[in-house]
């Protein structure tokens, strides 16, 4: 069975050993190691954009082999963020607080405890009461748990109640727009119980192991990142792959037919939309230790919809096509607008690419959807096999 | 008969000068308090003086009033002037004009009591001065601190009124003052009574003042007037802190000072018998410290039972102001009144807001139905058209400087630029993607985050203003409660004329025709000679051309950005995919329901327009569920996707 599931997916062996290729070489010559021809933030850097590659590859089969274009899977993504952020941002002020508390003469009693956290997070907002939301965030445990169930259950009921009444195709994707829109107008207010606008930060320090460097640690988060994104990898290539595979995507080629060859086509779409959704929960998990912070910003529809620009510019319908198009377009976005091109002199005017980098991206993705459908991930057909 | 007339004026005069030497004489008789007045004495001489009735006191009391009034050592009062060292004086009765040193003359300076006291003396000459603006000056002074006194003056003035506007001021100022001062009671009442159909905001403050109420403890039931009792259940503490305060409790030991005690009391690792590592809890602190308080270190403890038992033991009310229970009655039924009408004001207030936002939501999202509609192609740079056409009206105002005339020039040609944008837009990609609608929208997408930072970078990032003519400032005041903005009307006009003009273009022309059978059915109405190509072209040009012609009326409103498409998209997407695609109805009740819903969540919750924001989304996603394809589907083949 495994050595049929490998010949039908040559592309996974080789995208697991260029990934491993790229971590062990990131390592070595990381700043941890000693070498440090890699800086510690580009690391953290790389470490993200394996993050990002990880949430496009579910939003390829969500899109690309299921043909649900949903605009709301970045909401999925920072809600994993949340999530983790709400036990690191609790651990590490319970860290710095309690033996503050214990110095004190009497020892402090756990309401106390908890209204000194409480102060020192919900300073910002005018608060010093825990949210109910917050109920759980001193055990790591049960907030990993919250990274899977959360975006699990909004995307079952939101994809339930949808899929339900059969609202298919651009409904579709405003509707979950809409959904994405409503949690990021909900997450800005103060009284969200999230720090509103002010978002969760401090997130790169993780508690127990304020001794180790920065640098041990984005390894860490780089093998990790990796790992998952090598899982995930694996598995959504057996979802696509098996007699699963057909009928989700024979469901993206013409939903009516498959539902008249008797297949259940909303649990079909239901386990794709939910199963996708976890695991981009799960990428905004490892994304934001990296980054340090997390605002209500990061989940406005705008990002929902370039996670879309990135798996069409590398490819649809192919996991390593949207693996490839969220590295090359987020690292290069990176690029652009951190000053690294150079600027271009035309005598009369002068091409910032700060500036300019958005007018681009936005022309050549219209060009790309236009003239390479396939993306960049249509290269690769041109080695495996000649054009006809 | 002329000469009669001059006769009487004449001997008027002579009238008035003859008795005209009696100010001074007046002002002498109360000389002490006229030179150094204070609060309690001046009003006699106040008295003597409106009781005189002569036309200089006004001058005189004016006078009196900004320190310009003067007394020479023997006595006489002079208004005067300083002038270096002299002094111009004026004579208080004859107005005559002199010089003298200042050496002789001593300043009189009321302080700001009497002054006061003058003003409402004074009030009741101007309120029947023959000057309309005194008069009007002093019925305002009046109604922004009414007083007891001032109520016969101001009835008295009534009669002799000649401005009919002023005097249905005065009359209501009265009627208002009789509310609260009158000296009987049934005039009161009747005052209180007829305050009941009355919405504005001052007639409703003068009932809210009669029925002012304070706060009282007691330990047994109170005698007075009182509005109501009050309940402790739901706070307790706050309650408990009012015993406090009134000397009837102890105060509660709050955690903090438990804490500091039990510190202070620290002896070897201890506090009495409880070892200090046992304090990590709010129980053993208090049993330590009711241990601390039985020794008598400490002032006693006052446990949650100590303070439910003082709270049961006293009575909180609320008593009102006011001792007369007929009138209070009187006061909260009038009230109750007033509040049901401003209720009905308030509605229909909120009804107007919902239309005028209706009705940008319907500029908004017309165009982007329209071109859903026949070409089922969703525009995610409908949003970019409407910036365009803010701009384009800030560009034209740059040149055009008459807002007028500026308005007029940049509607059309908004419609132009867009319109061309449009058809550009559909010719070079759109056209490309038939078939394909999900990449449309990301390929419109990409035009739209290109287009955003074009506009970023040559408009800059902050707003651009958009400058409504003279004529569209202010606002259309029904009443207290109820008014409307002009730009909103306008807009409101505006959105009705393109209805209008849609139904009219769709419904009675050969184009409307074209578009409508390549809606229904494109493959038929092409063998039927229509070009397909070309009412999609022209179609997906209009669309965009009211598109842009929305972008100037929005942005005479609100700001000109490069990300304003952006704030309107979704509700547009909203608007058309609630209202159902397809169809101009469809869209007006989405963009109604849309309009209406969201001003009515913002009126339950007006402090945070942002959660209004997120449950309307929320109400939407769960409309979709019921009624998939909107308001008003598409019934037949053509509701087919």
């Amino acid at each position: 069975m495994r050595q049929s599931f490998i010949s039908q997916n040559p592309s996974v062996l080789w995208f697991l050993a260029a990934l491993g290729l790229f971590t062990v070489v990131v390592t070595l010559m990381s700043e941890a190691t000693g070498v440090g021809l890699i800086s510690t933030s580009f690391v953290k850097t790389l470490g993200k954009t394996l993050c990002l590659c990880l949430i496009a590859i579910a939003m390829d089969v969500v899109w690309g082999y299921c043909g649900i274009l949903s605009l709301g899977h970045f909401a999925f993504f920072g809600i994993g963020g949340y999530a983790i952020g709400m036990w690191l941002m609790y651990a590490r002020t319970e860290a710095i607080v309690v033996p503050n508390l214990m110095a004190q003469t009497i020892p402090p009693t756990p309401q106390e405890i908890s209204d000194a956290i409480g102060n020192q997070i919900f300073g910002v907002v005018g608060s010093a009461e825990f949210p109910m939301i917050w109920a759980f965030a001193d055990s790591l445990f049960l907030q990993l748990l919250m990274v899977v169930l959360v975006p699990g259950l909004l995307a079952l009921v939101f994809g339930w109640l949808a899929f339900r009444s059969r609202v298919t195709g651009v409904y579709l994707s405003i509707l979950t727009q809409a959904m994405t829109l409503a949690l990021s107008l909900y997450l800005f207010q103060n009284d969200s119980g999230l720090r509103g606008n002010n978002g969760l930060s401090g997130l790169q320090n993780i508690p127990g192991y304020e001794e180790t460097s920065q640098a041990m640690i984005s390894i860490v988060f780089l093998w990790g990142s990796a790992l998952a994104l090598a899982l995930a990898y694996v598995f959504f290539a057996w979802v696509v792959s098996g007699k699963m595979g057909s009928v989700v995507k024979g469901i993206r080629d013409n939903e009516a037919r498959v539902r008249f060859l008797g297949y259940h086509v909303e649990s079909y779409k239901l386990f794709i939309f939910t199963i996708t959704a976890i695991v981009s929960g799960i990428a905004g998990a490892l994304y934001y230790p990296q980054a340090g912070i997390i605002n209500p910003g990061e989940l406005t529809p705008i990002a929902s919809i370039y996670l879309a620009v990135w798996v069409a510019i590398g490819g649809r319908g192919r996991l390593y096509g949207a693996a490839i198009g969220a590295a090359f377009v987020s690292l290069l976005s990176s690029w652009f607008t951190g000053g690294g091109a150079p600027n271009i002199n035309l005598g009369f005017y002068t091409i910032q690419w700060t500036d300019w980098w958005l007018v681009l991206l936005g022309v050549s993705f219209v060009a790309v959807t236009l003239f390479f459908p396939k993306g960049i991930g249509g290269l690769f057909d041109y080695l495996v096999r000649k054009p006809s | 008969m002329r000469y009669f007339v001059l006769a009487i004026a004449l001997w008027l005069g002579t009238f008035v000068s003859a008795q005209a030497q009696e100010l001074q004489g007046i002002l002498q008789v109360h000389a002490d308090e006229v030179a150094k007045p204070s609060r309690r004495s001046v009003s006699v001489a106040l008295d003597d003086l409106v009781a005189s009735g002569l036309p200089q006191t006004t001058t005189f009391l004016e006078e009196w009033s900004d320190r310009n009034v003067w007394q020479r050592n023997d006595g006489i009062f002079f208004i005067a002037r300083e002038q270096g060292d002299d002094l111009t004086l004026t004579d208080v009765d004859t107005g005559e004009q002199s010089t003298a040193s200042k050496d002789d003359f001593t300043q009189i300076r009321p302080n700001g009591g009497v002054r006061r006291v003058i003003g409402t003396a004074l009030v009741q000459f101007q309120l029947s001065d023959p000057d309309l603006a005194r008069r009007e000056s002093a019925v305002d002074s009046i109604a922004r601190s009414p007083e007891t006194e001032q109520l016969a003056p101001l009835l008295a003035s009534i009669d002799g009124e000649t401005d009919s506007t002023l005097k249905a001021r005065k009359i209501q100022l009265a009627n208002f003052m009789s509310a609260r001062f009158a000296d009987e009671t049934a005039d009161r009442i009747a005052a209180i009574e007829s305050l009941a159909k009355d919405t504005s905001v001052e007639a409703r403050s003068v009932l809210n003042q009669i029925l002012t109420t304070s706060e009282g403890v007691s330990a047994t039931m109170p005698e007075g007037n009182i509005a109501r009792i009050l309940e402790t259940g739901e706070t307790p503490d706050a309650y408990y802190t009012q015993l406090v305060e009134a000397g009837l409790a102890p105060p509660r030991t709050p955690p903090q000072t438990i804490r500091a005690a039990l510190e202070a009391h620290v002896v070897d690792g201890r506090v009495g018998q409880t070892p200090i590592a046992q304090l990590g809890t709010e129980e053993m602190r208090e049993v330590a410290y009711s241990q601390l308080a039985a020794a008598g270190t400490v002032p006693p403890l006052v446990t949650i039972a100590d303070r439910d038992a003082a709270l049961s033991a006293h009575v909180f009310y609320e008593e009102y102001d006011e001792s007369d229970t007929d009138i209070t009655d009187a006061a909260a039924a009038a009230l109750a009144s007033v509040e049901t009408r401003v209720a009905f004001a308030q509605a229909a207030d909120l009804a107007l807001d919902g239309l005028s936002l209706a009705s940008i939501y319907f500029l908004a999202a017309i165009g982007l139905a329209i071109t859903f509609g026949v070409m089922g192609v969703i525009n995610m740079a409908h949003g970019e058209f409407i910036m365009m056409g803010a701009y384009t009206g800030y560009v034209v105002q740059l040149f055009i400087p008459d807002y007028t005339l500026s308005i007029i020039v940049a509607l059309p040609l908004a419609f132009a630029i867009t319109f061309g944008a449009g058809v550009t837009m559909e010719r070079l990609v759109i056209r490309h993607l038939y078939h394909r609608p999900l990449e449309t929208l990301l390929a419109t997408f990409g035009i739209s985050i290109a287009l955003q930072q074009l506009a970023k970078n040559i408009f800059g990032t902050q707003a651009r203003p958009l400058t409504s003519p003279g004529w569209l400032d202010g606002a259309w005041v029904i009443s207290d409660v109820i008014q409307i903005s002009y730009i909103r009307i306008a807009i409101f006009v505006l959105a009705l004329l393109f209805l209008a003009l849609i139904l009219f273009v769709l419904k009675r022309t050969r184009l409307g025709l074209e578009v409508r059978a390549v809606t229904q059915n494109p493959g038929m109405a092409a063998s039927m000679g229509i070009n397909p190509d070309r009412i999609n072209m022209l179609t997906f040009g209009l669309g965009s051309g009211i598109a842009g012609i929305a972008g100037v009326a929005i942005g005479l409103y609100a700001k000109v950005t490069s990300e304003m498409g952006a704030d309107y998209i979704v509700q547009s997407f909203m608007t058309v995919v609630v209202g159902g695609v397809g169809n101009v109805w469809g869209t007006l009740a989405g963009a109604s329901m849309i309009g209406f819903l969201q001003k009515g969540i913002e009126w339950l919750n007006p402090s945070n327009t942002l959660a209004a924001q997120t449950y309307m989304i929320l109400f939407i996603i769960l409309f979709i569920q019921f009624r998939p394809k909107g308001i008003v589907a598409l019934k037949g083949r053509a509701a087919a996707d």
